[in-house]
């Protein structure tokens, strides 16, 4: 009796899923993306991998400690960041990319503007886009022992017809964990499933980038364009596993659909009418800061409240 | 109030006060021509030549001016000398003249010359207000030569021209580039937030001695201000 009578302030139920709870189901969904990377380019990739990630979490302990703050590098975030920036790196950068890199996203992007939850822009992306304007040549150069000729949306851009297969596969050039469209479809499903993402926001961004594709690219609604584009590049991880990002994606249901159709749009413009043949790194990285804007239009009425207004 | 000696006018520009890191004034050539430290400085030493000028001739003509066409008459004088000083560098320092190309007509709009026109050499008699605008130039020097040599270090892997990293350095090419501009402003800033926050720790004044302060209370940032001043804006939306 005296257990029913326990007084306690809300919240009464609690759910088990922690924040390092879900960046660990986030590593475990990248593993067949990075697994295939470093199968696809041999060890280099495997040493680029592990020098980012460490570079990252030792940058985020290392300012924590600096600055007396509580060390949260438990909660796999940093691990995250650094893997999905190690993904989008070229096999053939030098081990110091990653390291500038991983220190840039996380010392810059997130630990400035107050750590996890706080960071305005995906801090794998920003830094990935930090070292694409500072060392275009470093990361633009995806000729390895494997791979000799340009990536599969190069080829595209420069009206060469491409193997479709090999890149659903991922055994084409590109960077680290762009590749394979199976494996990281793999990854993406395990964690759909586990319900950490929802397919909002990739649904969205694919279907319009497809839509896009196909009215401006000017090949029309022809199947192995559309699909050379969709499965090329880092279209894929980048709409699973980056526009899905919990701190920098909107917050409202009818945001995320917003936010989903202008990534698709923009990576549209980008790749079709840009100088460049990618552009997804860019697209989101807009589209993380049109969010607030994006939020405040998409603003459900509270309960009680008409047009905005108290009743 | 302190109206002050020449020697304190020139410690308050170029450290106390100093209009880049401190005032954070005059951002759009601080970000836009520090490519160079080279670049930093003739920037800087332009604005100072036109400040100190300026600031001595709208001291001498302080009380001759109405207070209602204050601000015109202003513009007026500083671009009076920003003229000058344009035709002068054309005529005499070519290569500087087409390394700062549009933003040499602009210092005539640079907030830090009219700031000190409007809050110091208005007021102020002339000797005074001359060493102000020397000190604010050289503040304003030093922080764009700074800018510049850092950004020219890790962008090009050079300081004034000369090869200083290794040759195995792959220049950053982002700080040449306008990102690289705010992050090493940002930088900088924050170096000199620690300097004076640690000075003020161990007891010394780091106040200062006047502000820039142009009624713009929006963004200002001092908190013992007695002017301080809420727009009506922000009252309503709260309601």
């Amino acid at each position: 009796m005296s257990d029913l009578m326990k007084v306690s302030s809300n919240p009464h139920v609690r759910s088990k899923v922690t924040t390092s709870s879900i960046m660990l189901m986030v590593v475990i969904a990248l593993l067949p993306a990075a697994g295939f990377g470093i199968y696809n380019f041999g060890v280099d990739a495997l040493i680029l991998i592990a020098v980012t990630v460490a570079s990252t979490v030792l940058t985020e302990f290392a300012y924590e400690k600096l600055m007396n703050k509580k060390v949260t590098v438990g909660d796999y975030s940093a691990v995250v960041t650094g893997l999905l920036l190690a993904l989008n790196l070229p096999s053939t950068a030098p081990w110091w990319i990653g390291v500038i890199g991983g220190v840039f996203a996380i010392l810059v992007v997130k630990m400035l503007f107050g750590g996890l939850g706080q960071n305005f822009m995906n801090p794998a992306l920003a830094a990935r886009c930090f070292l694409l304007i500072s060392f275009t040549s470093i990361m633009t150069n995806f000729e390895c022992d494997t791979y000799t000729g340009a990536t599969p949306l190069a080829a595209i851009k420069s009206g060469e017809s491409v193997d479709i297969l090999s890149m659903v596969v991922g055994r084409t050039s590109g960077t680290i964990g762009e590749t394979s469209m199976i494996a990281i479809i793999l990854g993406a499903c395990f964690l759909i499933l586990l319900g950490v993402i929802d397919l909002r926001i990739p649904g969205c961004y694919i279907l319009s980038f497809a839509l896009f594709a196909g009215l401006f690219g000017g090949h029309g609604f022809d199947p192995a364009y559309i699909s050379a584009q969709l499965a090329g590049g880092g279209l894929m991880l980048g709409a699973f596993f980056m526009a899905t990002d919990y701190v920098t994606r909107p917050v409202t249901k009818n945001g995320q659909y917003l936010y989903g159709v202008l990534l698709g749009v923009l990576t549209g413009i980008f790749r079709i009418f840009g100088p460049s043949s990618e552009g997804v790194s860019y697209a989101i990285i807009i589209g993380n800061l049109l969010v607030p804007l994006i939020e405040k239009i998409t603003l459900p009425t509270a309960f009680g409240m008409k047009g905005g207004k108290r009743a | 109030m302190n109206n002050g000696n020449a020697m304190e006018r020139l410690y308050n520009g170029l450290i106390k006060e100093n209009p880049t890191f401190v005032l954070m004034l005059g951002m759009c050539p601080t970000l836009a021509v520090t490519t160079s430290a080279m670049n930093g400085l003739g920037m800087g030493l332009t604005t100072m030549v036109v400040l100190a000028l300026s600031n001595m001739m709208i001291s001498m003509l302080r009380n001759i001016i109405p207070d209602k066409v204050r601000i015109p008459a202003f513009i007026v004088v500083i671009a009076s000398f920003v003229t000058m000083v344009e035709l002068l560098l054309e005529g005499f320092i070519p290569a500087l003249y087409d390394a700062l190309g549009l933003y040499i007509p602009l210092i005539v709009v640079n907030c830090i010359i009219l700031g000190r026109a409007e809050s110091y050499a208005s007021k102020n008699p002339v000797l005074p207000s001359l060493f102000d605008g020397i000190g604010m130039g050289l503040g304003f020097s030093f922080a764009l030569t700074c800018i510049g040599a850092v950004r020219e270090l890790l962008g090009a892997g050079e300081i004034f021209g000369l090869h200083i990293m290794p040759d195995s350095y792959v220049p950053c090419a982002i700080f040449i580039m306008a990102p690289g501009a705010f992050f090493v402003l940002a930088a900088l800033t924050a170096v000199q937030n620690k300097i004076r926050i640690s000075g003020e720790k161990k007891g010394k004044d780091m106040s200062k001695i006047q502000s820039g302060c142009s009624e713009d209370c929006m963004n200002c940032n001092e908190k013992g201000c007695s002017h301080r001043f809420y727009g009506e804006g922000k009252e309503s939306e709260q309601k």
